[in-house]
């Protein structure tokens, strides 16, 4: 063995007791499906069954919904406002005390690298609990008036890529505003959003005020059509997003919704090169590339091609695949076999579209869903792979030669959820950075979240913001 | 608009209306057109009928305004909004003669509604360079990182003002969505289409940038499904729309995910902010 390196670092499971079944969570208790359903969840760095887990038809959803809506009225919407913010800050400090507990299931559940689940995913799941209950007592400066006002029952289907952070992301923002809560985890990723249930029983949260039903499209499609849900909220693909728009039409239900991307990462010559690389490895190689707003076409200067790419070359042959759980993973697994499939055949489509393709030398691991970190130079913006969300770690790489061909290029695509600026020249970043149609630029840097910091897209990469002052809105009306 | 005949016996001059779309007065490519009446049943007009070309005519001039339009300095888009407030207040008195006659109202309630909408055009034209201190904001992220968000303008809406009072919602949409730098397809009300041809003259002789604004007669419930399936459309303000049209426009709209709105308030920052989108920008911080 090379004397340089890495011996296997394993996060103990211990910490963690997984359930054999998993019931739905309604009216502040776990109980059976009224469909008599459950289907497995599995750990998809290994492939072996993990528990198996409840399917909520809409009977079930009924009565999530109902549960929910009878908090919001006989106990949420009378509550004052600075005694609920007390509830999210109990949540955001029990979330801080079992962080390693949620982030070790996490990993399990999701795939992804310990490292990622423990020192970004569950930190920013506390912090925007933390911070949302904060503007619980204070949403009359919120920008919406004087008294602005919850919806009522919102209805939550979060994604497989963030489980615990897209949970976050939707629950603390509808409980400070006053509003109660159906959640739909993804089908794939449930368990931390079960385990979540039992912190809002040790936070005492009241009955009702947070219900989660667990299933796929089908419960998903049951609570966006349940006519007692004033608002959806939802992050996914940009097709399930039009199919909620399309659904909701003519009716009173508010939606904010988080869709796809296909982010342009530019950089340019005059970028400190060095960093640039690590920035290029963030964007797309962050979460095995399951990022909407992953920098997924990269757009480079000619001039600098040729350097970058060698770069990068190097740097990518130094990251680690392999056991999610070992401290030192810098890219899991892929979390599904349906998703694996999806960057396969993108890839397969890649080269068949004339690009060229390249990976490092990568040892995958036999059982479970691996893809290795990828690239294809030569891309062409009609390649499918220019265009397409891959939702993998998977890189195009295509190139410029002036700023504006940068930005004609940047922009073209039906998605403007993010993008990456790379140059050490102040103006030249401000410039671009206010041509791109893109909700969240980030220059000289990649992939930073903050619930301080609103979040979503232009064009179809959605309706609405999350995070900050902005993404209240989302959950109140105006009142004067 | 005159009367066919003035009492001196005069043959008075008739004036063809015709579509506004890219700075230029053109017929509907179609060779359309429809009559409309005055209040107590008397022929006044024919203008255009405008078809699904006209309409995608007028998307392609609006959106390539946009990239001027939305970068100019607020300070320019607010003088030139003032600028149309200026000229509308010299040709007051010809709206008030064919508000009379459309909507059937006073001389005296038709002139009110005309200061009320040059006033408002001059509430809209001092938000341009000040709804960004309103919205935006630098946010205080856990990092070295300096973090701001600012709002911006959509893109190219698609207008279907309510038909009364006809200039004011018309000026109210317009003025809204324009101040902070989107473009506009109106689409005018099909009963009372006059004040928005004679504005579309106003907004010609105002500095506006060719193809800011672009205005269609014609038949609203023919060209609302064409502008809610136009890929090219970003937003709608669908204050004017049926509720049926409505949940039609939302349906085609959600095809590209359309922001539509609908606006009651006149005179809003909200309804400003209601066709912008909130961009935030990540730098670090370090030496």
């Amino acid at each position: 063995m090379n004397p340089f390196e890495y011996a296997p670092a394993l996060e103990s499971t211990s910490i963690v007791t997984i359930a054999d079944r998993y019931k739905l969570f309604i009216n502040g208790k776990f109980v059976a499906p009224r469909s008599g359903k459950y289907f497995p969840t599995i750990n998809p760095a290994t492939g072996k069954k993990l528990s198996e887990i409840a399917e909520a038809n809409s009977a079930d959803v009924d009565l999530a919904v109902k549960a929910a809506r009878e908090a919001y009225v006989k106990v949420w919407s009378k509550l004052s406002a600075a005694e609920r913010g007390k509830y999210l800050f109990r949540i955001a400090r029990i979330l801080q005390e079992r962080a390693r507990e949620f982030a070790v299931l996490e990993t399990l559940d999701n795939g992804k690298p310990i490292r990622e689940s423990r020192d970004t995913d569950i930190p920013l799941v506390a912090a925007h609990f933390f911070y949302h209950a904060g503007w619980a007592d204070k949403l009359k400066y919120a920008g919406l008036g004087d008294q602005p006002k919850p919806h009522g029952v919102v209805g939550q289907i979060i994604p497989w890529n963030f489980p615990m952070l897209m949970l976050a992301w939707k629950v603390a923002p509808a409980l400070a505003t006053g509003n109660t809560v159906v959640l739909k985890p993804a089908e794939t990723t449930s368990l931390t959003a079960l385990l979540f249930a039992e912190v809002c029983q040790q936070a005492g949260l009241p009955n009702g005020v947070v219900n989660i039903v667990t299933g796929a499209g089908a419960t998903g499609a049951a609570l966006v059509n349940h006519p007692g849900i004033d608002k959806i909220a939802f992050t996914g693909s940009t097709d399930v997003g039009k199919l909620i728009a399309t659904s909701i039409a003519g009716t009173k239900k508010n939606a904010t919704l988080e869709l796809g991307g296909k982010a342009a990462n530019i950089i340019y010559d005059d970028a400190a090169i060095d960093e640039a690389v690590e920035g290029i490895v963030n964007g797309i190689f962050f979460n095995q590339g399951h990022v909407c707003c992953a920098g997924s076409r990269l757009l480079v200067q000619e001039n600098v091609q040729d350097e970058v790419l060698a770069k990068l070359k190097v740097r990518m042959s130094h990251i680690r695949l392999g056991n999610p759980l070992d401290k030192n993973t810098d890219i899991g697994a892929i979390n599904s076999a349906a998703q694996l499939a999806k960057i396969k055949e993108l890839s397969a489509a890649g080269e068949a579209e004339g690009a060229e393709r390249w990976s490092p030398p990568c040892d995958l691991p036999a059982a479970g869903f691996w893809f290795a970190p990828t690239i294809f130079t030569g891309v062409s913006q009609t390649h499918r792979i220019a265009r397409e969300e891959i939702f993998g770690p998977v890189l195009s790489v295509l190139t410029f030669r002036t700023p504006q061909e940068a930005i004609e290029k940047a922009n073209n695509t039906p998605y403007g959820l993010s993008a990456g600026i790379w140059s050490e020249k102040g103006s030249k970043i401000l410039w671009t950075a206010s041509k791109l149609r893109a909700g969240v630029i980030w220059a000289n840097t990649f992939n930073k979240f903050d619930p301080a910091s609103p979040f979503g897209g232009y064009k179809e990469s959605g309706w609405g913001r999350e995070g900050g002052r902005h993404g209240l809105a989302a959950y109140l009306k105006a009142g004067k | 608009m005159k009367m066919a005949i003035s009492p001196s016996g005069r043959i008075d001059v008739l004036k063809t209306y015709k579509l506004f779309i890219g700075g230029a007065f053109p017929r509907s490519e179609s060779g359309r057109v429809y009559a409309i009446k005055d209040f107590k049943g008397n022929h006044l007009a024919n203008p255009s009928l405008a078809s699904r070309k006209d309409l995608r005519d007028a998307v392609v001039a609006a959106r390539s305004a946009f990239s001027g339009w939305s970068s100019a300095t607020a300070y320019n888009r607010g003088q030139i909004l003032y600028r149309m407030a200026e000229i509308l207040e010299g040709r007051s008195e010809q709206l008030v003669t064919e508000i009379v006659a459309l909507e059937g109202v006073t001389p005296r309630a038709a002139a009110l509604q005309v200061q009320q909408s040059i006033d408002l055009l001059v509430w809209y034209a001092g938000w341009s360079d000040k709804i960004s201190a309103l919205a935006g904001s630098t946010n205080s992220v856990s990092g070295p990182y300096y973090n701001f968000s600012t709002p911006e303008p959509i893109g190219v809406v698609a207008i279907f003002a309510p038909a009364k009072p006809s200039l004011l919602n018309l000026i109210a949409a317009i003025a809204s969505v324009i101040t902070s730098g989107n473009t506009a397809v109106v689409i005018a009300s099909e009963k009372f289409p006059l004040p928005a041809i004679t504005f579309s003259e106003i907004m010609a002789t105002s500095d506006l940038p060719a193809g800011v604004v672009n205005v269609l007669t014609g038949s609203g419930s023919e060209l609302a499904p064409w502008a809610a399936s136009h890929m090219d459309i970003d937003a709608i303000d669908a204050s004017g729309l049926t509720p049926k049209q409505l949940q039609e426009t939302q349906v085609a709209g959600a095809q590209n995910l359309k922001r539509i709105r609908v606006n009651t308030d006149l005179e809003s920052p909200a309804r400003i902010l209601s066709f912008m989108e909130i961009k935030t920008v990540w730098h670090p911080i370090g030496i």
